[in-house]
């Protein structure tokens, strides 16, 4: 079987072309968001900093895959691989964390790296 | 499976032959993102632990190299969206200028992180290799690059974090294996992003890519922009750490 | 070509004179091919080479649990016994068998597509398991590795003396060939169907595959980044997962289990397809109840990924982790079982023969019930406590590797030999073997139920003497499993030269495969197919033959009952 299919206008069905002008206006606000990112760095918001960089990063990413990598444009099977690949990570990340974040705190140490489940006695300290 | 002109064997339609690659990139992509993710898990259960030995490592990265190749890496994606808009659009030596541009950013990038690397290995902070995180401090002249004022800082940095977490020495092996880890495993998949960008130059050379056929162009891109996102975590990840101090 | 069955009253069947395995000729057209029929034939000889090698360590550590006392080996080399069988087992054999050999050669020709999506890149899987087999086989032969087949660390990072770092290699390279199948699988059941093959008319093996590949896709990174901090760990002196740096052996655990459990559906739900295949074709009755096997496969998948901690249920995890844990590991049963009463359900009414694959397909069902069920046990914290890391867990995941997974995979390589050698295997020699292997499998594995709950641990090298008697008796069984293995390899290469010419669709049963030659031409397809019929329709596909005399079917059998209608 070898048909050359080749539409009339020489472009893919869903080969939308996305305009320079959009590449700009998107590089231009990653580096405006990267600004953002070393700038809010400096500013002390204890645990909050690291929520603030990721947010950030998850913007900067966002804006890549929408456009860059053309997703926006792309059919729905391709939007549903992206988000089982970031579902998948997120169960990766949350269920594993969830087995440190909820071991009991009996040093006063967070994320103690074991668990005295209190079947012996421990000595405190 | 024969081929005729663009279409392989396999496939009826070159619309359904760009389709299946595409896809089979993006599904690729994910395999990549686990792969990453695996790496990211330990990193965060680490940092969160020895929190103060993942501060004191970040402090020592330079701030400017990292934000200069954060940079470069966005403008290097930037430069290959375009190159794709030049194929698509069958504007060759334009998809020859976008595509040498991307690789000369990309290789800019190396540079730096030779830079750095090189850096770590002179001041002694590679795990398992005579690791010593007050090496420079204790011993400013082995460390020139690193002016006086600098050093006082990260004296009184060691100190505190010492007080809080008295093992730092071998806690701050563990920042440093993510860091070398991380930016490693990045950096090679950046070597093959690099590769691949050479064997679309050449091709670009003999002028195949244009709006009928640019496939290849394409899922390279997504490839590349891929590494990209990488390094957009990686960034605040490893250089932002506790910079407000 | 003639679509009558191979019975003694029909006309003489002549193989067709150009099929896929004689078109082209040399060495160079098989090992350069990106034919997927030939290069399922190229997994199918080093995944039996293989399987060979971990059958040799099973050998060995059963020979040498005859006697309480360690006569045989010493305990280090035990350990390294144990270890390269999981090794060798899990990774070169059970993961690739079905996927590579059966999925390969099929999912085309069940699709009807002409090849997979991407040709170049199967050959490249081939080629990436063969790299990574021989790193493991450069580990193997100087001097093993100690560690379990699982990598504990420190062990394996920093203690152990064996030879770690070539196995780890080998096993990352491999994982590649798992990634690159499954890619590849995705992307053709996506892209390449024929016309009129909408996604509810795929047989239920291609569902099965398909949703094997979401796990590969998704779980093999993840083991691939585990293992390759782990040899970085031990080569550069990383430290995450070592305690003397404060990292976390428990972490080690976390990313190797994330994988290691999707692993072990990687390795059932293919052999679930083949039974889905089996079963409607020798009850010659439509499998009940479809849709729900589809999405029972897709579930098992994604479930699947949210269990793995109840293999680290002992480790001082977090109780309330555990239990979470626990609860969604009987979750994860609830399709298993959907699949299970679909199943049985089709046999009842059905017309049942009794022909080799079938008997495969009974002995996966029954023997997959009870290795499924002793899961459940296992997924009890309370009953865990007990059992864990004893007889108890080994018989368990036997039963359903080697009861279950290698059934099917057995039952599948005799029900599409027809098609892929265009000749038939010896029926009554075949039943034996099979009758002989499921004898063996049983005296091999229930012993070590009873020996696990009595309290023998597993990974021991010496045990109390009170056991005896089942380890005696486990080990007999594996003599007599080791000839149920034996016979097949034996009279299946026999088979593929001299046996008796097959014809299009021996059997008969529905798939679009069986509508092509046996053995198919290269393209799979003369002309593309045009799908117009639902699977397993045995009642309105007359170009089956099922009524013609001397077929299989009710009308020219009249020892079996005539099928009900349709359910």
């Amino acid at each position: 079987m070898t048909n050359h299919e080749q539409s009339a206008t020489g472009d893919e069905y869903h080969d939308h072309i996305v305009p320079p002008s959009t590449y700009l206006a998107i590089i231009l606000t990653l580096l405006f968001l990267t600004g953002l990112t070393v700038g809010a760095a400096f500013v002390n918001l204890g645990r909050f900093n690291i929520v603030v960089a990721l947010a950030i990063a998850v913007l900067k990413a966002t804006f890549v895959v929408l456009f860059f990598m053309h997703a926006k444009y792309s059919p729905k099977r391709t939007k549903l691989v992206i988000i089982a690949g970031i579902f998948w990570l997120i169960i990766l990340l949350f269920m594993t964390l969830s087995d440190y974040a909820s071991r009991v705190d009996y040093r006063g140490v967070r994320f103690p790296m074991s668990q005295n489940t209190g079947l012996v006695d421990t000595p405190r300290g | 499976m024969h081929r005729t002109g663009a279409l392989y064997g396999q496939f009826k339609t070159l619309e359904q032959q760009k389709d299946t690659a595409s896809l089979g990139m993006w599904i690729f992509l994910v395999t990549e993102v686990m792969f990453f993710g695996g790496i990211m898990l330990a990193y965060t259960i680490n940092r969160h632990t020895y929190f103060h030995a993942f501060a004191m490592g970040s402090n020592t990265l330079s701030l400017k190299l990292g934000t200069f190749n954060t940079v470069v890496l966005l403008a290097s994606s930037f430069t290959m969206a375009m190159g794709v808009w030049s194929a698509q659009t069958g504007k060759k030596q334009l998809l020859t200028m976008f595509l040498s541009l991307t690789i000369i950013l990309g290789f800019v990038f190396f540079g730096v992180k030779y830079v750095e690397y090189a850096q770590k290995f002179h001041h002694h902070l590679v795990p398992g290799r005579n690791f010593d995180i007050t090496y420079c401090v204790s011993n400013p002249s082995a460390c020139p690059d690193i002016d006086a004022e600098d050093l006082a800082i990260e004296r009184k940095e060691i100190d505190e974090a010492m007080e809080a977490d008295p093992d730092l020495n071998a806690h701050a092996q563990l920042y440093y294996s993510a860091y070398f880890g991380m930016t490693g495993l990045h950096a090679l998949h950046m070597i093959i992003g690099a590769g691949l960008l050479f064997w679309l130059l050449r091709n670009s050379f003999a002028g195949i890519y244009g709006p009928v056929w640019n496939t290849p162009v394409d899922i390279v891109g997504l490839y590349w922009h891929f590494v990209d996102i990488v390094w957009i975590f990686l960034f605040p990840l490893l250089y932002l750490i506790d910079r407000h101090k | 070509m003639s679509t009558a069955s191979a019975t003694s009253t029909g006309p003489a069947l002549k193989l067709p004179e150009k099929n896929y395995l004689n078109s082209t000729y040399g060495i160079r057209s098989w090992l350069l091919t990106t034919d997927h029929k030939r290069i399922a034939l190229l997994y199918l000889v080093t995944v039996t080479f293989f399987f060979f090698v971990g059958g040799f360590f099973a050998m060995m550590i059963r020979l040498h649990l005859l006697t309480p006392s360690g006569y045989l080996l010493s305990a280090d080399t035990y350990n390294r016994m144990f270890t390269m069988h999981g090794v060798a087992m899990i990774f070169f054999f059970l993961i690739p068998s079905i996927p590579a050999i059966l999925g390969n050669f099929l999912i085309p020709l069940m699709i009807g597509a002409k090849d997979l999506a991407f040709p170049r890149i199967n050959l490249l899987s081939w080629y990436i398991y063969i790299i990574g087999g021989t790193f493991t086989l450069y580990s193997m032969v100087t001097g093993g590795l100690d560690t379990g087949w699982t990598f504990y660390t420190p062990l394996s990072t920093v203690y152990s003396n064996s030879a770690v770092a070539p196995a780890v290699v080998g096993i990352f390279i491999t994982g590649f060939s798992s990634i690159l199948t499954g890619l590849n699988f995705l992307v053709t059941v996506h892209t390449m169907r024929a016309p009129g093959m909408t996604w509810f008319r795929l047989p239920l093996f291609v569902w099965a595959h398909y949703a094997t590949s979401v796990v590969m896709i998704l779980g093999t990174p993840v083991v691939a980044i585990t293992l390759g901090l782990a040899a970085m760990e031990r080569v550069f002196g990383l430290g995450f997962f070592n305690p003397a740096m404060g990292g976390d052996p428990i972490l080690f655990q976390h990313l190797f289990w994330f994988y290691s459990h999707p692993a072990v559906y990687i390795m059932i739900l293919p052999a679930m397809g083949v039974i889905s295949e089996l079963i409607p074709t020798f009850a010659r009755k439509k499998l009940f109840g479809y849709h729900f096997v589809a999405a029972a496969s897709l579930a098992i998948a994604v479930i699947g990924f949210l269990v793995w901690t109840h293999h680290m249920f002992l480790t001082g995890q977090s109780t309330y982790a555990a239990i979470a844990f626990s609860f969604l590991t009987f979750l994860v049963a609830i399709p298993s079982a959907i699949k299970t009463f679909n199943w049985t359900a089709t046999l009842f009414g059905g017309s049942i023969s009794f022909d080799t694959p079938m008997l495969y397909a009974f002995g996966f069902l029954g023997l997959f019930l009870i290795g499924g069920l002793t899961g459940l046990f296992l997924g009890c914290l309370g009953v865990d406590m007990h059992v864990h890391d004893t007889y108890f867990v080994v018989a368990h995941f036997h039963y359903i590797m080697v009861g279950g997974a290698v059934m099917g995979y057995l039952g599948g390589l005799h029900f599409w030999w027809p098609k892929i050698t265009g000749r038939m295997y010896p029926e009554w020699l075949a039943r034996i073997a099979a009758l002989v292997l499921f004898v063996g499998f049983n005296l091999t594995f229930f012993p070590q139920f009873v020996l696990g709950y009595l309290g023998m641990p597993r990974r021991y090298h010496v045990y109390p003497p009170e056991f005896q008697v089942y380890n005696v008796m486990s080990t007999a069984g594996a003599s007599i499993l080791a000839i149920g293995y034996l016979l097949p390899m034996v009279y299946l290469t026999w088979a593929a030269f001299y046996g008796k010419v097959a014809g299009n669709n021996p059997w008969p049963a529905t798939g679009l495969e069986w509508t092509t030659a046996s053995p198919p031409p290269t393209e799979n397809f003369e002309v593309t197919p045009v799908v117009t019929w639902e699977p397993y329709d045995f009642h309105n596909r007359p170009e089956l033959g099922l009524d013609v005399p001397g077929s299989r079917g009710p009308a020219g059998n009249p020892a079996v009952a005539p099928a009900h209608g349709d359910d």
